[in-house]
This record gives structure tokens, sequence and C-alpha cells, in this order.
């Protein structure tokens, strides 16, 4: 692909001004699908509990193709090795017909194999091509014979015209995957320094799926990347965070980021809201007198592992209540008290994503720390008391740079102007260090120096 | 008039009964006096809108769930106080209601209905936008002050929510 003119446009040394084009020009957008998504990035599919059984598949999508996450047969010789998940592009080999459709009861079905209806070419749960009508032509008599007609030809190989099959990453039952053989191991992509906020929710748990909310948000997609990585906003923006003291600037705080500035993590500690002048003097949105009518809504249970030795200090343990994990590209993890979520990206153009919520608990939580999460997920989700407004200013962002020329520019200069890849994290939410580390990496892979 | 005639009465008034609340619950909304919606309630009412996928595969998660008429008057607070959000009109468009147990319309032995809904969103100075459809499934019971609902479960065809969802549907 021929490098879009708008590449030689970012003026701008650094990251503390993102122009307005980068989130509005589809031939940028087309490249960033090229080199992001179907690149060398490991891209979240789904949960592997949404396909406990051998057969179960679950269509979801990496940019905007669509895959399906299945769970193959394995050989009882293969099972300590082999999880079992494969992940397929769903399109045809034979004439590119997304072949597999939703099922009506939500996105997840069971399969023996998958058959493209067009013309009944039949693959295996991990993509191969099993078989299809006619290969070897159909014999008929002829004036002197048997004879063959068609077929396909001798050298057809029905070993290399399977499905697409991606490259496929499970961590702790959360699976992603890549369309690149360059992709790195998936460890190395995460990366030390995320990797520990990763176990601290996930490792050695089981998952209980709680259910979906999707939302279509018309704005561009790495304006939910930067919504979870700017601490800045929470605090102002959301009431109930700066009211009832869930997230705001008087808070013990922590902004870590991959060792190339594209995943971060947002970890901080509640506290019990009120009116901290420093925080609270001429924040319109905090509510002095603000109180629920039926406290459950915020009914906050400490789990005991919120608890994990600091990364940072060791011989010191930490207690967040809150870990907004991004992972480059298109994966949000949030952990906000007791709700629990991961946050699927699905970009629909430069000017469109959807978001996917898939909320979760564990196998061996109470009925009542259930329904706890559930009634949580009040806050969070399309309509949540404080997620809703995420939404609503990102479609606000965008419509702001789409009115506005070439020369508009985000400002991004909280706590510094410079990118701070390889620093230390910062200890402190009063920052957008988070947001120009994404775009310095963003810069390289997209081939912008 | 011979029984059946009688039985065919009744049910007409309790159906009749029920798509009056419903068009005084549509109204309270689109007529934005959202502070008269807890007020369709009773006190420990449940009131759900749920996402078809999960009602369908019986996984809890919903996008609104509140437990209670205070819960209720919380949401609503964050409607008009604390949810920043571009606003907009709604335009619910009910249709009958279909009585699937006639109960005593107590507590224990709830009127139960279902009515199909259309919700129409029109923010100032654009177009008109289907928002959401879906079905109410219901539980009435008579009050002092008429059929109240004892639970509202919205479960929604539409498969994404445009962009957000503020108020009650």
């Amino acid at each position: 692909m021929n490098a879009p003119q708008t590449l030689s446009r970012w003026r701008e040394p650094g990251t503390s001004r993102v122009p307005f084009w980068a989130y509005t020009d589809p031939s940028l957008y087309q490249r960033e699908l090229e080199r992001l998504f179907y690149g060398p990035h490991w891209c979240y599919v789904g949960l592997a509990i949404e396909i406990p059984n051998t057969g179960d598949y679950r269509l979801s999508w990496i940019g905007e193709r669509q895959v399906i996450m299945v769970r193959d047969r394995i050989a009882p010789k293969d099972r300590a090795t082999d999880h079992g998940i494969r992940v397929v592009e769903n399109r045809c080999a034979h004439r590119g017909v997304r072949f597999c459709q939703a099922p009506m009861d939500g996105q997840t079905g069971n399969a023996r194999s998958f058959v493209c209806p067009y013309h009944q070419w039949t693959y295996k749960l991990n993509g191969d091509l099993a078989g299809l009508p006619f290969k070897d032509g159909v014999k008929a008599d002829g004036p002197e014979g048997d004879c063959v007609h068609g077929g396909m030809p001798a050298d057809f190989d029905i070993g290399k015209n399977g499905l697409t099959k991606l490259r496929v990453a499970v961590l702790h039952g959360m699976v992603f995957a890549t369309f690149s053989e360059e992709a790195e191991p998936f460890d190395q992509y995460i990366g030390p320094q995320v990797m520990p906020w990763l176990d601290r929710i996930f490792q050695g748990r089981q998952l209980q799926l709680l259910g979906y909310n999707r939302q279509r948000i018309p704005g561009n997609w790495k304006l939910m990347m930067e919504n979870i990585k700017d601490p800045y906003h929470p605090g102002l923006l959301h009431t109930w965070f700066v009211t009832f003291g869930l997230w705001r600037a008087d808070q013990k705080s922590r902004m870590v980021m991959d060792e190339k500035g594209r995943h971060a993590v947002m970890i901080s500690r509640r506290n019990d809201g009120g009116a901290n002048k420093v925080v609270t003097e001429g924040v319109t949105s905090f509510k002095a007198n603000m109180a629920l009518n039926d406290a459950r809504l915020l009914d906050v249970v400490p789990e005991p592992w919120w608890t994990v030795d600091d990364p940072s200090n060791p011989g010191a343990t930490i207690t967040p209540t809150v870990t907004m994990i991004t992972l480059f590209p298109s994966l949000i993890i949030q952990q906000q008290v007791n709700s629990l979520s991961t946050r699927h990206i699905v970009p629909r153009g430069a000017g469109e994503f959807d978001f996917v919520w898939t909320h979760f608990g564990f196998a061996d939580d109470t009925e009542e720390m259930t329904q706890r999460r559930l009634r949580q997920a009040n806050l969070f989700g399309p309509a949540g008391f404080v997620s809703a407004d995420d939404g609503e200013v990102i479609e606000f962002s965008q419509d702001g740079f789409k009115q506005w020329g070439e020369e508009g520019a985000t400002l991004v200069e909280l706590g510094g102007r410079e990118d701070d890849v390889g620093q230390p994290p910062t200890e402190h939410m009063v920052t957008e260090t988070l947001i120009r580390s994404m775009y310095a990496y963003w810069k390289k892979a997209m081939g912008i120096q | 008039m011979t029984p059946i005639v009688d039985m065919d009465l009744q049910s007409l008034l309790l159906h009749h009964a029920i798509d009056r609340f419903n068009a005084a619950y549509a109204a309270s909304l689109d007529e934005r006096r959202f502070n008269e919606w807890p007020e369709c309630f009773v006190e420990d009412a449940r009131y759900k809108v749920q996402a078809r996928e999960n009602f369908d595969r019986k996984l809890p998660l919903a996008l609104i769930a509140l437990e209670s008429q205070g819960m209720m008057r919380d949401r609503i607070y964050g409607t008009s106080q604390t949810i920043y959000h571009g606003p907009y009109y709604t335009r619910h468009v009910v249709s009958p209601a279909r009585v699937t147990h006639a109960g005593a319309g107590t507590a224990d032995d709830p009127i139960r209905a279902e009515a199909n809904y259309a919700v129409f969103r029109t923010k100032p100075g654009s177009v008109s936008e289907v928002y959401q459809v879906g079905r109410y499934i219901d539980a009435f019971v008579h009050t002092d002050a008429g059929l109240k609902l004892q639970s509202r479960l919205c479960v929604y065809d539409s498969e994404m929510v445009l962009n957000s969802l503020i108020y009650p549907v």
C-alpha cells in the first residue's frame, strides 16, 4: 500500500499534539487495519469459558475481519500441551464467503465442522479444508467409454486451501490471536511491566461468564484507548467517581506502561470521597450533598486477591481497588471495585467502532458476590452511571475533529510533553503520559517518524 | 349474559387497564416527567433492561438492573444530574398488551403481561432514529393507587446500543 499523503503531515515533533486527521482520515485508517490489527500485534478474541465444549464456537472480530474462535478436538496425548482453541477467519477459501452466521441465541454455537453453504466446501474445526464436492470431477459415459468431466486441477492441494488460521495465545483463559507470523511471542508482547496486573486478576482462577453489553460509538477507535489511558478525566467528568471517591486526584495512584509505551495500567485506591477542596473546589460534577436512596448500588466488599506483591517495591504489598488495563490495540480490562469486564474495541471505519463488554466473575464466587458484581455493573457499560459519559464525550470529540481543518490537533501536555517511554511509572494521576506513550508507539508502527 | 361473555369482558377490562397503564408510562418518559417514572412501580419492584442475547442464554447481566424504587430514583437523579450526555427526545410506541397470566394482582400472584415496544430517539437538530426495539415482560399488582409494576423486564432485540442509553425505556 502506498503511504497515505497524510503521513508527512505530522508536523510537531513528539506526541504532545495529536493531529485531528489521525482520527478522521480514511486512508490512514486503512493503514491502521493493515499495520496494527492485521499486523504484528496480538488482538483479543474472547474468553475460553465462552466455548467450554468441543465444537463450541463464537464469532468475534479482529479489526474489520470476522473470526471464529472454536474449541477443536484434541488427541488425548496432546491434552497437556494443546489448549485446543483455534481462531480461523470466517471467509471461505473458495469464493470469499463469510459463511458462518451467528446463531439466533447470541453469537455462540456448536459445530462438528464448518461448511460453506455456497458450494459446500467443508472445513475441520481447525480450519483445514476437509473436502469439496466434485474435486475429482464427475465420471460420465462418453462415446469412447468412461471419461471425467471437470474437477479441480490435478495439482490442487487440499492442504494449502484451508481457512486462514491465526496464531493463538491463551493467557489465564483470555484468548488472543494474530494474523502475523512476525508478532513476537505473546508473553513478550505484553511485557513484564503489565503482566503482573493480568496475573493479579486472572491467574489460577476459573472465570464465570455474566453476560454482554454492546454499543456502537460514533468516534475513532483510538479515542476509547485514550479514554482508559487518561486518568485526568474520571474525577472531573464522572460525578460518581469524584463524589463517592472511586477515582480522583487525591488518591494514591500509579500509571504503568510497557517498555514500548503501547500497553498501560492505571492503578488507584479508592477513598471515602467527601469535600477535599484540593480536588473538589470548582469541580461542578462534585455533588457534596449527594447520597444514594439505595446504597446497595455501591456495596463494595474487598476481595483477597486485590492485595499483591508490589512489582515496583520488592518486599511491599499493594492493594488497588481499581486497575484499568489497556492492551494495544483493541482490549481494555476493567477491575473497578467488584466489577470485572473485558471491553473489546471493534473498529468500523475511521469514525465509528463497536464496543463489546463481557462481564465476568469467578466460578467460586458466592451468590452474594455474583449479585454484587451484577449490581455494580449499573456503573459500567453503555448505560452506566459512569461509563455512559465516556461514549458521549468520545462522540463529541469526533464531532469537534470533523468540523475543523488540516491544522487542528488535540493537546496532550498534562504532566509534560515527553512521551516518557522507558521511564518508571508515574506515581500520580495528574498526567497524560500514557496517551503520549501510546502515540510514540503508534507513530513507529505506522511508519511516521 | 352467559358466563363466557362475562369472562371476555373481564379479560377486555384487564387488557384495557394494562394498555392504559403502558400509555401513561410511555407518556411520563416521552414528556420527560422523569420523577414520575419510579411511581409506576411498587417500592420493592425490579426494573431491568437486558439484551436479548443475555436473556435467551440465561446470562444474568443487564444494561440496567434496579432492585427498588430507591434505585430508580437514583437512576433518575443520574439521568438529570450526573450522567453527562447529549440530550435526546424519546418516542415510545407500545403494542397492545398480551396478558399471559390473569393473576389475582397480589404480590404472590401478580398479573403477568407482555407488550412490544419501539423507542425512537431524536436529538435536537437531527433526524429520528430507531433507538431500541424489544418487549416488556411485566408483573402487575393492584394497589390503592391503581395498577403498579412489581417488575418490568425490557428485553431488547437491538444488538447495539446507539452509543449510550441514559433514560429508562
